[in-house]
């Protein structure tokens, strides 16, 4: 170990007396610093793709191999004999666009009430919707179990998607929203011309909720997309597994055909990643927005 | 006579409303099934013996009494909080400092930067530690690899005595959330305004104490935050140490991995049948969790040279 905090000793000093030798020197031990933590955090992502073009023995080879290598046709091929991955995939799909649908659904007419309507009992059930954002999801974890399991739905999606679909933070998200963005006046207007209270929300304040939409949209794909312990404990059937599972099963249960299994999990990782990459902001904006709006 | 009135302005009123209280509905509903009926009958059978199937049994405190007496339940506490306190150091730190190297006006490709540091947040964790198992690997991963290069011998992470399976999970919670924490404080210091800065200057600040007694001041109500998040995350850590043990439902070897999620789960419904001692474990982990946010809450709150409403607007009006 001591050659080596050795190393990273005399590499911060020398960053810390570089920083401090002017405005250049300055920026050149900022960008050190940046690009390397940058490395770090590509590092695993570029090793996933490497290793899903290497044989198993490839991988298991040291010192470890660091270019791309010339079996990718192979592991794709025992991947499919091993697993239905599209099977999977199109199961992903299913839970984590249903439930988005819902949530969206049910948080913003939830969020509108809360917002636009001066109903008798409104800030106690706000306080209520509230309070209930402190309470952590894991006491009713169990009781949550079995009563799937008494619902029948073990190996049901709806299991999944049902629980949370109308959750207070969406709804609390969703009203903070409509407060700053929905104009009364155009309530009443839709109102004078006859709207019904339906119409005027999908067709006067529904368009005007798109941002919202897209942030809460943004945030609950991620997590349902990437949603491990929940799935866990309830598709318990290959033909149900969502992608996190069937890479799991891949690993505990099939044994260590490492090239297949890598090539798996870059074709779960890649969809996603691709549609982040390609809307960085977009993204960062909705998946933080709870945190940095409060 | 004036009552009947009354109550009938009330039921109007419900009835005019009828259609906010259609659309809240769902919410209540859903609540009350799916979680607070779930919270109740959970905290009444942590009481009771029960697999699940056949009649339950009174149990009294047992439940409870039998937790605090196994070993591994302690074992599984100390885990994570190990995990839960040495992880925060670099996910809040290394946040906090990325965030101020962006912010400033020194370096350019602020979105390429963020863009990359964010990129684990979007990916299965699953996967993330799959990758990580074998860069962790004993004969073969990256990581010894590197360490031989400075002629250290090969470290059994994943295996040996366990002791360093926590080690592994730091590494990858660390790296999976620098980005997340590094991107909201990031947001945090772009609100605040630049006059702030410059005043301080004026009245002759250095440079240390704008960092100390302007910049963490301000972003400490983003800062509690992300510390409740992660608390309540580390509490619930189950993806990255149950597959980086291969699906190890006691945690590696000598419960190296072992957290609380795991150990629970391996009560009921996945390992065995212990539906009521499962409650009870559920019960101390929320316990616990509403414990240590309280405690967040008192201590940030207190010390507060300026004034927690007026930083609060200034933060939302940006």
């Amino acid at each position: 170990m001591k050659t080596l905090l050795l190393i990273i000793a005399i590499a911060a000093v020398v960053l810390i007396i570089l920083a401090r030798t002017g405005a250049v020197g300055k920026k050149v031990a900022l960008y050190v610093i940046l690009l390397m933590i940058a490395f770090i955090m590509l590092l695993p992502f570029y090793m996933m793709f490497v290793m899903s073009t290497l044989k198993t023995n490839e991988i298991y080879s040291f010192p470890p191999i660091l270019t791309f290598g010339s079996n990718l046709a192979e592991n794709f091929k025992n991947m499919t004999a091993a697993v239905n991955l599209p099977r999977a995939f199109l199961n992903s799909c299913i839970v984590t666009f249903c439930y988005v649908i819902l949530v969206l659904f049910f948080c913003s007419i939830g969020g509108y009430a809360f917002s636009v309507y001066d109903f008798p009992g409104k800030n106690l059930l706000f306080a209520i919707l509230l309070g209930t954002m402190m309470i952590p999801a894991t006491a009713s974890m169990i009781p949550w179990f079995i009563m799937m399991s008494k619902f029948g739905w073990i190996n049901d999606y709806k299991a999944l998607i049902i629980p949370s679909c109308a959750n207070a933070f969406g709804i609390f998200w969703m009203r903070q929203y409509c407060q700053n963005n929905v104009p009364k006046a155009l309530m009443e207007a839709a109102r004078i011309d006859g709207c019904s209270e339906w119409t005027i929300f999908f067709h006067v304040i529904a368009p005007i909720l798109k941002p919202a939409y897209a942030s809460l949209g943004i945030m609950n794909f991620v997590n349902q997309w990437n949603e491990f312990t929940q799935a866990l404990l309830i598709l318990r059937k290959e033909k149900y597994y969502t992608l996190p599972l069937l890479l799991r099963s891949m690993v505990s249960d099939r044994g260590n055909d490492y090239g297949a299994i890598m090539l798996a999990s870059t074709c779960a990782v890649l969809p996603l990643l691709i549609a982040f990459l390609s809307a960085s902001k977009f993204f960062m904006d909705g998946l933080t927005a709870g945190a940095v709006k409060e | 006579m004036k009552a009947v009135m009354k109550k009938n302005r009330f039921l109007a009123a419900l009835y005019q409303y009828r259609v906010a209280y259609v659309y809240i509905a769902p919410f209540f509903i859903l609540f009350t099934i799916f979680n607070l009926f779930p919270m109740a009958y959970g905290f009444f059978l942590s009481f009771f013996r029960w697999d699940g199937l056949s009649a339950m049994h009174f149990n009294g405190l047992n439940n409870y009494i039998n937790l605090f007496k196994d070993v591994l339940f302690w074992k599984a506490l100390r885990n994570t909080l190990f995990i839960g306190i040495i992880a925060h150091i670099p996910i809040l730190l290394g946040g906090l400092v990325l965030a101020y190297i962006l912010n400033s006006k020194l370096v350019k490709g602020q979105n390429i930067f963020k863009t990359i540091y964010f990129m684990p947040m979007v990916t299965s964790s699953v996967a993330i530690t799959i990758i990580f198992q074998n860069l962790f690997g004993f004969n073969y991963g990256l990581i010894n690899w590197f360490l031989s290069l400075f002629g250290e011998a090969p470290i059994n992470w994943l295996g040996g005595d366990g002791s360093l399976i926590k080690v592994a999970v730091i590494v990858m919670f660390a790296w999976k959330w620098v980005g997340w924490n590094m991107v909201i404080y990031l947001a945090g210091m772009q609100g605040i305004s630049n006059d702030i800065y410059e005043a301080a200057a004026i009245d002759g600040a250095n440079h240390t104490q704008i960092v100390f007694r302007i910049l963490i001041p301000l972003l400490k109500p983003i800062i509690l935050f992300t510390l409740i998040q992660s608390t309540i995350g580390m509490f619930n850590l189950f993806t990255e140490p149950f597959v980086l043990t291969g699906s190890s439902w006691t945690g590696g070897t000598n419960n190296g991995g072992l957290t609380l999620m795991i150990y629970l789960l391996n009560k009921a419904p996945q390992g065995g049948t212990l539906y009521g001692y499962a409650s009870a474990v559920a019960y101390v982990i929320t316990i616990m969790i509403v414990i240590i946010s309280v405690f967040l809450n008192t201590v940030m709150a207190d010390k507060d040279p300026m004034g927690g409403g007026k930083k609060k607007g200034r933060r939302n009006r940006a």
